[in-house]
């Protein structure tokens, strides 16, 4: 069967009846904006992902593709923001394979709000979708409920009213794109510094009728701070009750190893270490 | 009730258990009315206390959800001072959670230890001033003041003094303590660099007769270094933690201040 499995419903029903909590989703706290000017739209949203009152990751990406031309920033649960994009990603690629035409905004957003709207909520995505088509340049907002909204400009997440208060002081008709990209930032940056569910950096994308472009780290405001003391620990600090040995010759003999190129390795930020 | 003590920051309440799991509900048509007075306003405060020195500190940021509430609300409070300024004061309260009660609190204990100084003639002890600060919590057991308090000065002989308090009245003297909502996030790193807690002297022995690391008393500025780590720390990953650190050093002649940015996103 496609789709969602629910063969842990009737048991977390019956757990929920005997008074234990439902699990809870991660919602990320987030500021996501869009705003169109001449000739394209901007969209741009924070990098600050939350668990709770904990920041889960400083640098996420809450910009989506969805094809070329189209672009979908992200609020809400995260999993069904990146799960739902990719979805509709897929089901618009073989739309416009099957048909020989490029995708259109208007699709895509249809897509979205249907496949939200079955699902009545529960699935927990809230989308600014941006992009420009053989039609024009389009912005959209996808509620989790199914509703959309066509706009000049957008914002939503928790940092929404920061955001759009931005909007509301600055916005004026005819932006050229430059004017239109450091509104977006701005209104990115009231959510960062005024939304506690948003932090970090601004990633903004740039979509015009011949190419898109993503800024990742837009603007960085919030470099870390240096340490002021080295917490290096001698070696043999960490007590060792007792050790074995296994030489990496000898590793084949435990798990399968497979040897990876250095473009094979996979990607990822680095790892902050202590110096 | 049990919500307000869990210091578990990823669950928010208390874990949960089946012996605890709600029986059925009320009666048919019963209508349950809430009073909740209390808010939850974030932060995070730390204390360290050293051989002839004490260092009290917290961040100035004040939330209630997702919103900050002010960039510059202190929860350092100078104690039992002649004068409104506090000029000559000699103890350090500091308190963290819902900061309307931290306020009353504060004003409460200043009150009570500026009357002994009337009728005594001298002004209190940290040990007394301690005990009483107790005594004002248990007070109100049930209906407490929602704050987690550190207490912090010189004792008798000069020594750096750190007490710690839970909402109603149960208190220790310690030699460090994080509170707050960053308290699980510093606690630990205070554990292992002030009193070097996991941590061995290398090669002096095998398995269980390794030498755990001499404890020795931190200077007042590796104190100070560690504070502020602490707090950079804690302001990366908690997002009611940030916006300035507020930090006094107590010392025999008398109380130093330093106000020290932090990250404000």
């Amino acid at each position: 069967m496609p789709g969602f499995d629910f063969s842990n419903y009737n048991r977390n029903a019956a757990l929920h009846a005997r008074g234990v909590p439902l699990p809870k989703a991660t919602s990320t706290g987030t500021t996501i904006v869009g705003c169109i000017f001449d000739g394209g739209v901007v969209i741009a949203a924070d990098t600050r992902a939350t668990s709770g009152p904990i920041v889960a990751d400083k640098n996420c990406e809450k910009l989506h593709f969805i094809s070329p031309n189209i672009w979908c920033a992200g609020a809400g649960t995260a999993a069904d923001t990146e799960f739902t994009t990719a979805l509709i990603s897929s089901q618009l690629e073989l739309h416009s394979l099957s048909t020989g035409r490029k995708p259109r905004v208007v699709t895509c957003m249809t897509l979205l709000k249907q496949h939200l709207f079955r699902y009545q909520g529960h699935i927990g995505a809230y989308l600014v979708v941006a992009g420009v088509d053989p039609t024009g340049t389009h912005l959209f907002t996808v509620h989790a409920h199914g509703s959309t909204d066509k706009l000049p400009y957008v914002t939503m997440g928790s940092g929404s009213l920061a955001a759009m208060s931005v909007f509301e002081t600055q916005w004026k008709p005819q932006l050229t794109k430059e004017e239109a990209m450091k509104l977006c930032s701005q209104a990115i940056e009231a959510g960062i510094w005024n939304d506690l569910g948003s932090g970090s950096n601004v990633d903004l994308a740039v979509i015009t009728a011949d190419k898109t472009t993503l800024h990742r780290g837009f603007v960085k405001p919030n470099e870390r701070t240096q340490k002021l003391k080295s917490y290096v620990f001698r070696r043999g600090t960490t007590a060792v009750l007792n050790e074995k040995v296994i030489k990496k010759e000898e590793i084949g003999n435990y798990v399968s190893v497979e040897e990876l190129a250095e473009e094979q390795l996979p990607g990822g930020d680095k790892m902050e270490l202590d110096t | 009730m049990a919500a307000m003590f869990s210091q578990n920051p990823l669950m928010n309440g208390p874990n949960y258990s089946f012996n605890d799991a709600p029986r059925t509900a009320a009666p048919e048509g019963a209508r349950q009315h809430r009073f909740d007075p209390y808010t939850d306003n974030g932060g995070s405060t730390l204390a360290i206390a050293g051989a002839d020195f004490a260092i009290m500190a917290g961040d100035t940021r004040l939330t209630s959800g997702y919103s900050i509430n002010s960039r510059y609300h202190p929860k350092l409070f100078k104690i039992g001072g002649t004068t409104a300024d506090q000029k000559d004061a000699t103890i350090v309260l500091s308190v963290v959670g819902f900061a309307a009660d931290g306020e009353a609190l504060k004003e409460r204990l200043d009150a009570i230890c500026k009357m002994y100084r009337y009728r005594h003639g001298k002004p209190m002890s940290v040990k007394a001033c301690a005990q009483r600060l107790s005594t004002i919590l248990y007070q109100k057991r049930f209906f407490p003041y929602y704050v987690y308090a550190i207490l912090g000065g010189l004792d008798e002989e000069g020594k750096g003094a750190v007490y710690s308090y839970d909402p109603v009245g149960s208190y220790e003297r310690e030699q460090c303590r994080a509170g707050g909502a960053a308290a699980s996030l510093i606690m630990p790193f205070l554990d292992n660099q002030v009193n070097f807690k996991n941590q061995y002297e290398p090669g002096s022995g095998v398995g269980h007769a390794l030498q755990e690391r001499e404890r020795k008393p931190l200077t007042r500025s590796e104190g100070e270094i560690l504070v502020k780590d602490a707090f950079d720390g804690a302001v990366e990953r908690h997002i009611e933690v940030g916006d300035g650190l507020q930090m006094m050093v107590i010392t025999k002649d008398g109380i130093e201040e330093v106000l020290l940015p932090l990250k404000k996103d």
